[in-house]
């Protein structure tokens, strides 16, 4: 094909690309979305196809990834879904990282002969941004999959080293840039690698929403960086599309942590030893505690029961269960719905898809911004696996580190159930006023325990 | 003659406004998809490895070309049909 006509065909590919975003405005265009995604993808791979000679091989090669991401996207357990998109940002990092060398060994190959100084810019903004997103989620990688412990590493002086090797990366970047050698080139190339580690180690388990998305934005911007090298459009538009959707994420991530983006970047959340406010001694309040009986007898004659899961109702893997018990009660008559903070999950909407996967329709789930206005005239909150988004301290104490996070309103429901394995402490290390309202009652026990006993109890 | 690097950052720039409507568009509820599926598109990087990879004649850089055709396509292949399965998951209610 022509270049004019290729260039053309990437137009039609970006085009399907951006419909494949769009679609996800809701679950209904989203499949159609996804389709002309893959379209899009199949249309730029095949043009492309027909201006490389080694068709054969680079068709085996396309054969065997592809093939490994088919048998992992089948297998893969939704509740690692993190892990997975972790382990994909680190290959597109990698991908970039040898495209970019490759460019740099045989301009000649991309028409981009003899390299100019911008090119050299871009082959070194490319490189770098794909480097550390490399070796950044291959360390979040390791944290999500329980393979490296989630708590933060700090130490001294972290933040300053971080900023010299930066400059060090840099300084090697000019002098790539103007001795055209590949010294410099590879030096910069395993400091961007070493900086990638360094960043993501000391950020704690608690803030991996947002490194998942920054990961996600980074490995867009290293496709991007790319393209700006190779003049090729189709990585420029791509690469920006996928750039700017995890710039996005993260920062509704940021916001729903009530947390800057800097302040989550430059670590050491998520595991400190102290607590912030009061500290020390937790002094022992009385709270309210019931069978899982009780609890199904105030469900069942409830008019409407709002139910707020977490991370702890997938990791008692009670998601089934749940399902099975609202449909008791909805055939009882009990308007159901559930409650989602926007981190309630691993990642940006997970646990829309844990409920989906444990077939939960999804006009019965409400994000925290829709539905918090209907608590006050809500019978029964079911609060299970959650902790810190139900805090009320995060709007009531401004000494709690929590403060001025957004949370779900459950303490505004006429009665608070809460399900919980015992009184331990959330992800932020804070003791929870929820627990101790006169309207709450504690049902203590592993979460799918519960909710099978729940079932029982409703089905008499 | 325009530089093509004007062009690029023209391209760039575009894209990046487009990218920034549409995404804000996405419902919360389908996040985990919206990563999934932006995995998949950011496997466009296979575009420039097929390149790398193409030159008759195989050398380093050709090869460099070919283990990024395949890391990238990894990424296309995982990401789309993982997208695919969650979507399906996504039900009304109607039974």
């Amino acid at each position: 094909m022509s270049a004019n006509s290729v260039a053309l065909a990437y137009l039609i590919a970006a085009v399907l690309f951006i419909l494949a975003l769009k679609g996800l405005s809701s679950p209904v265009s989203s499949r159609r979305g996804n389709m002309f995604g893959m379209i899009g993808m199949a249309i730029a791979v095949l043009t492309t196809l027909t201006i490389t000679q080694n068709v054969l091989y680079i068709a085996l090669a396309i054969i065997v990834g592809g093939a490994i991401g088919a048998v992992v996207a089948r297998r893969i357990e939704m509740t690692a879904m993190p892990e997975l998109v972790a382990a994909m940002h680190s290959l597109v990092g990698l991908a970039a990282v040898l495209v970019a060398m490759s460019a740099f060994y045989n301009p000649v190959a991309y028409g981009i002969a003899p390299l100019h100084t911008s090119n050299l810019l871009e082959l070194f903004i490319g490189t770098f941004v794909g480097a550390i997103t490399f070796s950044g989620s291959i360390i979040a990688f390791g944290k999500l999959s329980g393979k490296l412990g989630s708590k933060p590493l700090v130490f001294a002086g972290q933040h300053w080293l971080n900023l010299l090797l930066g400059l060090v990366m840099i300084a090697f970047g000019i002098v790539f840039m103007f001795t055209q050698s590949w010294t410099p080139f590879l030096i910069m190339i395993a400091l961007a690698l070493l900086l990638g580690v360094l960043l993501i180690m000391p950020i704690g388990g608690a803030d991996m929403p947002v490194v998942v998305s920054m990961l996600n934005s980074y490995s867009g911007w290293a496709a991007a960086g790319i393209g700006f090298t190779l003049n090729n459009n189709m990585l420029i538009i791509a690469g920006s599309l996928v750039g700017s959707s995890g710039a996005i994420l993260s920062y509704i991530m940021c916001k729903a942590m009530n947390r800057s983006f800097f302040n989550v970047i430059l670590g050491g959340f998520g595991g400190e030893g102290d607590s912030g406010s009061g500290g020390g001694a937790v002094e022992q309040r009385p709270v309210r505690s019931g069978s899982a009986d009780d609890a199904a007898f105030l469900m069942g004659n409830a008019d409407s029961v709002i139910i707020v899961p977490g991370y702890g109702l997938a990791v008692a893997r009670a998601q089934h269960a749940i399902n099975e018990m609202a449909e008791l009660l909805i055939a009882k008559g009990v308007k159901v719905r559930y409650a989602i903070h926007p981190v309630a999950g691993r990642m940006p909407g997970h646990m829309n898809v844990l409920l989906a996967e444990a077939e939960v329709p999804y006009d019965q789930v409400f994000e925290m911004d829709e539905i918090n206005n209907e608590f006050s005239d809500t019978d029964v909150v079911l609060v299970i696996g959650a902790n810190d988004v139900v805090n009320p301290a995060a709007k009531t104490d401004p000494h709690s580190p929590i403060y001025g996070m957004p949370i779900i309103e459950a303490h505004k429901a006429r009665t608070v159930l809460v399900v919980k394995r015992s009184m331990a402490v959330g992800y932020a290390g804070l003791d929870n006023d929820l627990f101790y309202l006169d309207k709450t009652m504690m049902v203590f026990g592993d979460a799918k325990k519960v909710v099978e006993d729940m079932i029982k109890a409703l089905q008499y | 003659m325009v530089d093509p690097v004007i062009i690029n950052l023209t391209v760039f720039v575009l894209a990046v406004v487009v990218g920034y409507h549409v995404v804000w568009n996405v419902t919360p509820a389908l996040h985990t998809p919206l990563m999934a599926v932006t995995n998949a598109i950011s496997g466009i990087i296979i575009v420039g490895a097929m390149l790398a990879a193409g030159p008759e004649q195989i050398d380093a850089g050709t090869v460099m070309g070919l283990g990024a055709v395949m890391l990238a396509a990894v990424n296309v292949f995982g990401g789309f049909l993982v997208t695919q399965r969650m979507l399906a998951m996504f039900k009304k209610k109607n039974k």
